[in-house]
């Protein structure tokens, strides 16, 4: 009998309980949804972080000003991991148990993005990464999405490209960093599938100063065509050292780059060079008619009139994780974790920076090919390669 | 393949250089105080980006160079009063307290560099021009000749600073025995001082000359310190001529490294040559034998 005595004292007071949560919850429908990230802001990625976290904040206030989502405003929760996996782990531990994010956009590398991974998975929650790697997305996870394209479809994009100019053989020169490593990787794999043979597969240090004694060796191996995967300094470098050595041979970028920095810091070398890049950067270049056009231009002028430096395609991927979540928790109705979930996955035909994305089951980045534009530098600005 | 092999050497040779700077900074500073400073290649980052900076504000570089360097050797100067001076001041501080101290410092003056300038990359303009010259099938940018032109003449200056005058001789005194010195009327905190702003002066140099090949950021300094520490040990610590003998070495051994065997190995195969030359001589390659003291 105290065993039943002990049970209906417990349901009391789990009915008390329930009660409070109610109440609590009726509270609730006014607390902000809560948007968690942890980006690269400073560190050797803060190109990537620090475009992304200016763009999440800027469309959060906007988003706000109109009203919020659901009646709810939109509240970020970001944390700085410098590009570091370690700290990302830390973070997104935080983000999840202290301060109960409802979904988490963010991760500007490969690495910390990977480090994020199981957390995530474990507690259920969408995450929206913004890093390049193929990996992320493949094998399918759950509860992890991404909105970069991936490296293998720059790779991709770059040997259809060598390919109509007649290249057979190619070299890679790549830098030692989680991107470049992993999309040397993606190249070598699919180079075959486009007929290309890599003649030279060479590499430097994240903080080398001088390429010239791999461009030497790449010199002499019969190259057609060279590409660089890799960002930050490394491929300025390489740019400009691949002039002094005397290559003539198309050079490719990798859309690691594919910002105005890279034309800057390699001057009048990068006269030439080609690189994937996204539709955002040549948002003028676009015909009217180009469904992204509209998108493009207005995240464009927004960005550059808000923090007065130019737009890079990296805040352009915080701008698509953010809107593509906003977007799945209307069609949703709630912030509900596994309802948001598979609204996330369901989306179609959504027109963002990146490309237009059409989500599966079986896809959770949805871009295709079109998404990249071939860009070539002439005269210190880009141009769209027809 | 002799125009690859001759690319190798001025590759390496400027690369070389440039540690050789940094290194000469350690050697300075370990004389006077028998401690490491890890804020040398923040150094070399004030350097490049003060340049960046004062050339943005529209100064011509002929200005902006010596302006720069002139900025990092205040930035040296201070460092040492501020940060050191204060720990010395109860007779002589630790060495490992001193060499702690410095990398507070470069973590303070890494973080100070975000907030005054940005996290972005920058040029510098090359000082003439940046049309290749070829040497025998290798090409060479006139940049490197001004890396290489002004290690040398930075080392002359610090031979004759040294070896001629009578500051230079006071200061070498202080290393070798600071009571004696200080006895005869030298004063340990000024040498500590000038140590500190010629270190600051070199860094900078380095910085300068680089800045327009390699680009300078906030944090350049912290890749460059541990290269050009390598090629101080490499060199024998406290030796001048073997500053720049481990430099030029390590440059040299990271192109044929990545030029001959592999790229992906190059900084392995460097320091393991690192390693091999301190196991069979522990002093470095032009480092005297000291006998410890107790």
């Amino acid at each position: 009998m105290r065993n039943f005595a002990s049970v209906r004292a417990w349901c009391t007071r789990g009915l008390v309980a329930l009660a409070a949560l109610a109440a609590a919850a009726a509270a609730w429908a006014q607390e902000p949804i809560r948007v968690g990230s942890f980006l690269a802001v400073t560190g050797p990625a803060s190109f990537l972080g620090d475009p992304e976290q200016k763009t999440l904040q800027m469309q959060i206030d906007k988003i706000n000003a109109d009203g919020g989502v659901l009646g709810r405003k939109l509240e970020l929760v970001a944390y700085d991991s410098a590009g570091d996996a370690e700290k990302a782990r830390t973070f997104v531990k935080r983000l999840i148990e202290q301060d109960k994010v409802d979904v988490i956009v963010g991760g500007s590398s490969t690495g910390e993005t990977m480090a994020a991974i199981p957390l995530a998975e474990a507690a259920g929650i969408p995450f929206i990464s913004l890093a390049g790697s193929v990996a992320i997305v493949e094998p399918v996870k759950k509860w992890v999405f991404k909105t970069p394209h991936t490296d293998r479809m720059a790779c991709d994009k770059i040997f259809v490209d060598m390919k109509a100019r007649g290249v057979s053989k190619a070299a890679l020169i790549s830098g030692s960093g989680g991107f470049d490593k992993s999309m040397r990787a993606e190249c070598l794999k699919v180079a075959g599938n486009h007929g290309i043979t890599i003649v030279a597969d060479e590499t430097y240090g994240a903080a080398d100063t001088d390429m010239t004694a791999q461009l030497t060796k790449i010199k002499g191996s019969g190259a057609q065509a060279v590409m660089n995967p890799g960002f930050g300094q490394g491929p300025a470098i390489v740019t400009r050292n691949y002039r002094q050595v005397g290559l003539t041979q198309p050079l490719y970028q990798s859309h690691g780059v594919a910002s105005k920095e890279y034309i800057k810091l390699s001057g009048e070398a990068a006269e030439g060079v080609r690189l994937p890049a996204a539709a955002l950067l040549v948002s003028e270049l676009l015909p009217a008619n180009d469904p992204q056009k509209p998108v493009v231009t207005k995240y464009r002028a927004d960005y550059e009139a808000k923090y007065k430096s130019d737009v890079s395609t990296f805040g352009g991927h915080a701008y698509d994780g953010l809107m593509i979540y906003v977007n799945a928790v209307k069609a949703a109705g709630s912030t509900d974790k596994a309802k948001v979930r598979d609204a996330i996955e369901a989306t179609k035909g959504y027109v963002g920076t990146g490309g237009i994305v059409n989500m599966s089951p079986t896809d959770h980045l949805g871009l295709d090919l079109s998404a990249f534009r071939m860009l070539e530098i002439r005269n210190g600005t880009w141009t769209l390669v027809k | 393949m002799g125009g690859a092999w001759l690319q190798f050497v001025a590759g390496g040779l400027t690369a070389g250089a440039i540690y050789a700077l940094v290194a000469l900074g350690f050697s300075i500073v370990y004389n006077a105080s028998h401690a490491i400073n890890f804020a040398q290649g923040e150094f070399v980052m004030a350097g490049g980006m003060s340049a960046v900076s004062l050339v943005g504000m529209g100064l011509p570089l002929w200005a902006a160079v010596p302006l720069a360097v002139a900025a990092a050797a205040l930035v040296g100067l201070l460092v040492q009063r501020l940060a050191l001076e204060p720990a010395q001041a109860g007779g002589r501080a630790d060495v490992v307290t001193l060499i702690i101290i410095t990398i507070g410092v470069s973590l303070f003056l890494r973080g100070a560099a975000q907030v005054l300038w940005d996290k972005g990359i920058h040029p510098l303009p090359s000082f003439s021009g940046s049309t290749p010259i070829t040497v025998g099938g290798a090409s060479i940018v006139p940049q490197s000749l001004w890396v290489l032109g002004g290690t040398a003449l930075a080392v002359l200056v610090l031979a004759w600073f040294f070896n001629r005058t009578l500051y230079g001789k006071a200061m070498r005194a202080a290393a070798v025995n600071p009571l004696a010195a200080q006895l005869m009327g030298v004063s340990t905190r000024g040498v500590m001082r000038t140590s500190f702003a010629l270190a600051g002066a070199l860094g900078a140099l380095g910085g300068v000359l680089t800045a327009p090949i390699t680009f300078t950021a906030y944090d350049v300094g912290v890749m460059l310190g541990l290269k050009g520490f390598a090629a101080a040990m490499l060199g024998g610590l406290g030796s001048f001529g073997g500053a720049v003998a481990g430099g030029l070495l390590l440059g040299l051994l990271e192109s044929f490294g990545a030029g001959v065997i592999s790229s992906a190995y190059k900084d392995a195969l460097a320091f393991v040559v690192i390693l091999a030359v301190l196991f069979l001589m522990p002093g470095g390659l032009v480092g005297a034998r000291r006998t410890e003291r107790v």
